[in-house]
């Protein structure tokens, strides 16, 4: 089994929900607490395993904003697991989900080094390394209906962006959605090899808003608002 | 990356020592320069545990939580960082009864002495190797992903114990044409293979904004990160220097780790004063200091590419 996420980023609106889900959920999870150093000081900052950025992708006209879910990758070559001294980091062989164990982690940095993905912070409060657990905690929870049995970002997501599943299974959900709509992974030359896959934005025609305003109702309309004196 | 002191001198400190310690054995071995007697060996074995051990010590500072460091020797299988920590250990007994033999027998030639001080010679090499490979394992990281991260972190650890020994030699009254020259030959190889190592990071590679997001075909710039302040990734990775800064102060560096101790060292072969030598090697070590700090602040990461960068 290898369990991991697909994000699309077609639907992605951007509402940094799945992050605040995480937060809310993981902080009193497994690897809990997140902490959040000065949350009303002037410098707000603290510990996220789910970071939302949004880029601009193309030229104008053809120019799409892009919003750009990242969480761990839960990657096949995990290179964080292989660097770590401590053994601290591990990767479960039963389904592929990375972990930190809390109590041998010394904090030194070096799997977030590894990382190309961001993935890992370091709490300063607790000196030990979290990251994305996959909600271990929730979806081996036997205690919660079995629909609910999934990652707190994939269920809280309004624009359904997020899927998950097992990756080895080529008829499960998240490898049909791969294979239907060119899911990729991100910086493949560097052949970690992460379980989450990304689908690209559906291919529309341009909308023409040069000339949008001269049709029908909206060019009377339009007249109006110039002849008529406020 | 962010220039953590403790790491630099981890790296600095501990490769002096151990480059210290490698040419210790190597001049007691053929007797270059007549060999060093007890009282040089004991102070350059002093030196190079106290570099070592300053090393070492810094390093735990760099850790969140030292209370579980016991654990870094646990994962010498795969990790880099635990061979270092496994062989830096290993290095001590050696050199360790090197010292006490030298002190009890007089004899740091005799074969017994010769056999510690080579074991320790070949720990503390072999800890240098695992200490560039810390580095050089890291796709995340161009500028540290090339053997010429353990090649510069060798010659460099050797200069600074070649001229250190000098120093020493000097310093008890005792001159040494031969190990003065080798020390200034391996300032030159040093200084050579770091600029060669500059040409090869002098140009953007590897990962691109493009691979980053997969958008391969299209101009991808960054509207918004995401966080309103700084976050763990921002300051452990976001540290960049500008290209005219980065000129300066390697310009800066090549003065005082090479060419300034270069000049002091020949003006030691013709004066015999020690003092320069004492200099030289001082500077040495601050020079090197520097370029450590480079090391680290010039080496971009990936995850720049997700905050703004567009290649690293």
């Amino acid at each position: 089994m290898r369990l991991g996420l697909v994000i699309d980023l077609d639907t992605c609106v951007g509402c940094h929900a799945c992050a605040v889900a995480c937060k809310e959920w993981n902080t009193s999870g497994t690897t809990g607490a997140l902490t959040d150093y000065q949350p009303y000081g002037a410098k707000p900052s603290g510990v996220w395993f789910n970071r939302i950025r949004h880029y601009e992708i193309g030229d104008y006209p053809h120019n799409k904003t892009i919003n750009f879910p990242m969480s761990c990758m839960h990657c096949e070559n995990a290179e964080c697991v292989t660097v770590c001294p401590t053994g601290a980091s591990y990767k479960r062989a039963e389904d592929g989900i990375v972990l930190v164990d809390q109590s041998k982690c010394m904090g030194c940095n070096y799997c977030s080094w590894a990382c190309p993905y961001g993935a890992r912070e370091l709490d300063r409060a607790s000196g030990t390394m979290k990251k994305c657990t996959l909600c271990i905690d929730r979806i081996y929870d036997m205690e919660i209906p079995e629909e609910e049995r999934q990652p707190a970002c994939v269920l809280t997501c309004p624009a359904h962006a997020r899927m998950f599943g097992d990756f080895d299974d080529p008829e499960s959900p998240v490898s049909r959605a791969v294979r239907e709509r060119g899911g990729y992974q991100l910086m493949p030359e560097l052949n970690y090899n992460p379980s989450n896959h990304y689908l690209p934005p559906r291919v529309h025609a341009p909308i023409d808003t040069e000339r949008m305003r001269q049709k029908g109702l909206r060019a009377v309309k339009d007249w109006i608002h110039r002849a008529v004196e406020r | 990356m962010h220039p953590a002191l403790a790491v630099i001198f981890l790296t600095l400190f501990s490769g002096g020592g151990f480059g210290l310690m490698a040419l210790t054995a190597i001049v007691n071995d053929f007797q270059i320069d007549g060999g060093l007697n007890p009282l040089q060996t004991m102070i350059a074995l002093l030196v190079s545990l106290a570099f070592v051990s300053i090393g070492l010590l810094s390093s735990t500072a760099h850790l969140a939580n030292p209370k579980n460091a016991w654990r870094a020797f646990t994962r010498w299988r795969t990790s880099w960082l635990a061979r270092e920590g496994v062989f830096a250990v290993a290095y001590y007994p050696f050199a360790m009864l090197y010292l006490i033999w030298v002190f009890f027998t007089g004899h740091p030639a005799a074969l017994p002495g010769l056999v510690l001080a080579n074991m320790a010679a070949l720990i503390g090499l072999i800890t240098i190797f695992c200490q560039g490979m810390i580095y050089a394992v890291l796709r995340t990281i161009r500028q540290w992903n090339t053997p010429l991260v353990p090649a510069n972190f060798y010659l460099m650890g050797l200069a600074i114990g070649a001229t250190i020994l000098v120093a020493i030699r000097w310093a008890t009254g005792n001159p040494a044409p031969a190990l003065l020259g080798t020390a200034a030959a391996l300032l030159v190889l040093s200084a050579v293979f770091k600029g060669i190592y500059y040409f090869w990071i002098s140009r953007p590679a590897g990962p691109t904004i493009r691979t980053a997001t997969g958008f391969n075909r299209l101009n991808v710039r960054i509207l918004d990160p995401g966080h309103t302040f700084g976050t763990f990734l921002t300051e452990e990775f976001g540290h960049t220097l500008a290209p005219a800064s980065a000129h300066r102060i390697k310009a800066l560096m090549y003065t005082i780790a090479y060419g300034v101790p270069l000049i002091l060292l020949a003006t030691v072969a013709q004066s015999n004063a020690a003092i320069l030598a004492i200099l030289a090697a001082v500077l040495v070590v601050g020079g090197i200091g520097i370029e450590r700090w480079l090391f680290f602040v010039e080496a971009q990461h990936v995850i720049n590419l997700y905050h703004g960068r567009q290649h690293c």
